[in-house]
């Protein structure tokens, strides 16, 4: 199945070949990567989604923590979330046909970024499957699409769960994390009840 | 900065405690190295660590010269594993940092606390293939817990100080530090106690809950076949006590895996002694019968658990561990208690009321089912001249009445090792088990006889593995240590003669092997020794061994085609096991 995980990792050099090694090592392979800053200075945030067997979560997100630059682990594939990936298609248009794809974008909610004597580019921010019915219905249409530059999904959970919680986790004594989920929101019964099983 | 030898060792040595001062890199590795309780490092000088080098002399620091740096790696790891503190090997660029990987790996799969520092080309010529560049924190970072590179001379003290912190905390492990020649070279302010690294973070999956202490108890104390599994981690942790006051109080029977042995007295009615694939019969047949084994600080290796799909089918099973990633990778198990293993026993012994009855049935079953396995016993067999290992490790361990440190190589005699001499305290048997790393034994005993110069050490290996290593015997020579080294010498890779005996059809491809004369390469060495051919001169030769000051060396030209019993063949289930023949004695025709 797929895997989601959220890490938060410290920001140097060498760290996203420890993270990306340890899933080698476990022979998993990484179906996407994305990787940016996160809300706090000096600490990154990636989204790895990967293909593994159903109970492989527990060692992952285990032996993620025994990397020292990994700061939080969050398996979020159980867990409500926002999931969105950005997708950059050129697609090959001359004057008299741009304006079905036109069509098209507008209907997909994408744009239109870059126009040129033979293609044109659309931008498109969705969920997987919304980027690939936008490349499935171009390709029906006998679009020629050009190249295509995908992100790789990137997710956040809903509701009042933040990346701090992990911050305050760190303090010993400060809050327990049994504290801290109760505070959660609306749905912290249902990560309760996903977090506690190992 | 520097005015003279010795008041400069004690400005450094009072700024390792307190005062901030103006230092090279060099010499603030040392210092830190010094305030981190180092007193001494096994390595190797050369080009990129020389400026660290020159700045030795003003330390308080032994620097052990090997003759190669896996002889560095191996006795850092032999000093940690016996003193328990972290061990420290230094080597160059390069050669010098890839020859110590071996003995990482090593220290990784045993989870053994070491610091390795290795010199680096100058950070202005990093990765244009300088002389002697090698990318080893690129090599060694799937066989370290962690690594560094070092390029300022501001970064030194506070990346080794935060190394040992890592090394030593949770589950223990090899770190590695890579210093440029320009962070040596370069100035900086060293305050140690400025450096002091954040705390630890520990391992956000540890838990031990009150519910899952709670419910370890009630299966405990239902169960009527428990077997406890005796791992490393109680050394680690130091929890052999706990381990013991559980064993007793509830009666339960323990089993060690090859690193547990040791923290558990084999002399204890409750010992049973090693489990898996080298275990006695009446070992293996316990945990295939148990309905509960407590797994305490041990990872559930193919070597102790056989094929999986039949492993202990009728046991419940807790997992006291302190590394999340171990939980249910293997076995799955019932109740884990994820953190320290002292801690999680402490925690749990007050829930756990000493059992009434002092006679457990269980127990009695497994003692009756002993009867005729020891009988087999090769060390039970007369003297007929033939010389067999099992005679020579009974009879040292008689010598030493059980007490000596012994440091294994691998194969054949390591397992004969572990099944005749019998270990009353932990820390007494040093081997390499995770990796099975040959050559180990020499190097690791260096360490371990430098850490403990109070104790008698011996090193076992065999012919093939010792010669793996045997330019160590120059260290242990210059050294001037109190060795005793027992060369198994069966003229065979014995290990891998049994596996071709059993598995390839006697095929003997590449396994026989021509040594040294092992007395008169010893003699090379200015190393006393002596050559043992028959079972009446073993126990003269370990006394004349044990007698003499300085290192010593004993060929035991043992019977050639003698195999390890009982074993359970690789992918099979632990009571499948390949049982001691009854006439169990291959004795070679050939006059000895």
């Amino acid at each position: 199945m797929l895997h989601t995980f959220v890490a938060l990792v410290e920001d140097k050099p060498g760290v996203l070949t420890r993270v990306a090694s340890l899933f080698r090592r476990l022979n998993i392979n990484i179906v996407s990567l994305t990787v940016g800053h996160s809300e706090k200075p000096g600490v990154s945030r990636m989204t790895i989604v990967c293909e593994a067997s159903p109970t492989s979560s527990h060692r992952i997100a285990a032996s993620l923590y025994k990397l020292e630059n990994v700061l939080q682990v969050d398996d979020i594939s159980q867990l409500s979330h926002v999931a969105r990936e950005l997708a950059l298609i050129k697609v090959a248009a001359t004057p008299k046909t741009r304006s079905q794809v036109f069509e098209l974008a507008e209907v997909f909610r994408a744009r239109i970024v870059d126009l040129a004597p033979e293609s044109l580019m659309i931008e498109i921010t969705g969920v997987e499957s919304k980027i690939e019915g936008l490349i499935q219905v171009l390709n029906e249409n006998g679009d020629r699409i050009l190249e295509i530059s995908r992100t790789g999904r990137m997710v956040m959970r809903r509701g009042q769960h933040t990346s701090r919680v992990l911050e305050a986790m760190r303090v010993p004594g400060l809050e327990t994390p049994e504290e801290l989920r109760a505070e959660e929101g609306s749905d912290s019964d249902v990560l309760m009840a996903e977090e506690t099983g190992f | 900065m520097s005015t003279g030898k010795k008041s400069t060792s004690h400005a450094t040595r009072a700024s390792a405690a307190s005062t901030p001062a103006r230092l090279t890199g060099s010499e603030i590795l040392w210092a830190t190295l010094e305030g981190e309780g180092v007193d001494v490092v096994f390595g190797y000088p050369g080009g990129a660590i020389l400026p660290a080098y020159d700045a030795l002399k003003k330390f308080p620091i032994r620097h052990v010269l090997v003759r190669h740096e896996q002889g560095a790696s191996h006795a850092a790891d032999g000093y940690a594993r016996a003193s328990g503190k972290v061990g420290v090997a230094v080597a160059t660029s390069g050669p010098g940092a890839t020859n110590l990987v071996t003995g990482i790996a090593t220290a990784m799969l045993d989870s053994v606390p070491m610091v390795c520092i290795t010199g680096q080309v100058s950070s202005k010529v990093l990765g244009t293939d300088a002389f002697q560049e090698v990318d080893i924190t690129g090599i060694t970072l799937p066989v370290t817990k962690h690594n560094y590179v070092v390029t300022r001379a501001d970064d030194v003290a506070k990346t080794i100080r935060e190394a040992f912190l890592v090394a030593k905390s949770g589950r223990p492990g090899p770190v590695l530090v890579d210093i440029t020649k320009d962070a040596q070279q370069g100035q900086a302010e060293f305050d140690f106690a400025a450096a002091a690294p954040k705390p630890h973070r520990p391992h956000p999956m540890l838990k031990t809950e009150s519910a899952s202490i709670l419910q370890a108890a009630e299966l405990i104390r239902s169960a009527k076949k428990p077997v406890i599994l005796a791992g490393h981690g109680i050394l680690q942790s130091g929890a052999g006590a706990q381990v013991r006051t559980l064993a007793e109080r509830m009666r339960i029977p323990v089993a060690s895996t090859l690193l547990g042995l040791g923290a558990f007295p084999a002399s204890h009615p409750l010992s049973l002694g090693m489990m898996g694939m080298h275990g006695e019969a009446w070992v293996n047949h316990a945990i295939q019968q148990a309905d509960l084994l407590i797994a305490c600080g041990m990872r559930f290796d193919d070597r102790v658990t056989g094929t999986l799909a039949t492993y202990a089918p009728n046991a419940k099973k807790i997992h006291i561990e302190v590394d999340p990633a171990e939980i249910n990778k293997n076995v799955k198990v019932d109740v884990a208690l994820i953190g320290d293993l002292k801690e999680a026993l402490e925690a749990l012994l007050p829930h756990l009321a000493p059992r009434e009855k002092a006679e457990s049935p269980w127990v009695k079953e497994i003692e009756a089912s002993k009867g005729e396995c020891a009988v087999r016993d090769i060390k039970n067999l007369p003297d007929s001249g033939h010389l067999y290992a099992a005679h020579v490790i009974h009879d040292l361990w008689r010598a030493t009445e059980g007490k000596a440190i012994v440091v294994t190589d691998v194969g054949q005699h390591q397992m004969w090792e572990a099944q005749y001499y019998k270990h009353e305290a932990p820390r007494t048997l040093i081997t390499s088990g995770g990796l099975g790393t040959m050559g180990f034994a020499l190097p690791a005993a260096i360490g371990a006889k430098i850490a403990c110069p109070d104790k008698e050490v011996w090193v076992i290996a065999g012919d093939g593995g010792f010669q793996m290593t045997a330019a160590e015997l120059s260290t242990a020579a210059q050294e001037e240590l109190d060795l005793n080294i027992a060369v198994v010498n069966n003229g065979y890779l014995g290990m891998v003669r049994q596996w071709q005996e059993f598995f390839y059809e006697k095929n003997y491809q590449s396994s026989p092997l021509r040594s040294p004369d092992f007395v008169k390469l010893a003699d090379a060495h200015g190393i006393a020794g002596r050559t043992v051919k028959q079972r009446s001169d073993v126990l003269p030769a370990v006394n004349a061994a044990r007698g003499h000051k300085g290192p010593f060396l004993i060929n035991f030209l043992v019977e050639k085609e003698d195999s390890v019993y009982p074993m359970i063949p690789a992918g099979s289930a632990l009571h499948e096991m390949i049982r001691r023949p009854n006439t169990p004695l291959v004795e070679t025709a050939t006059d000895k």
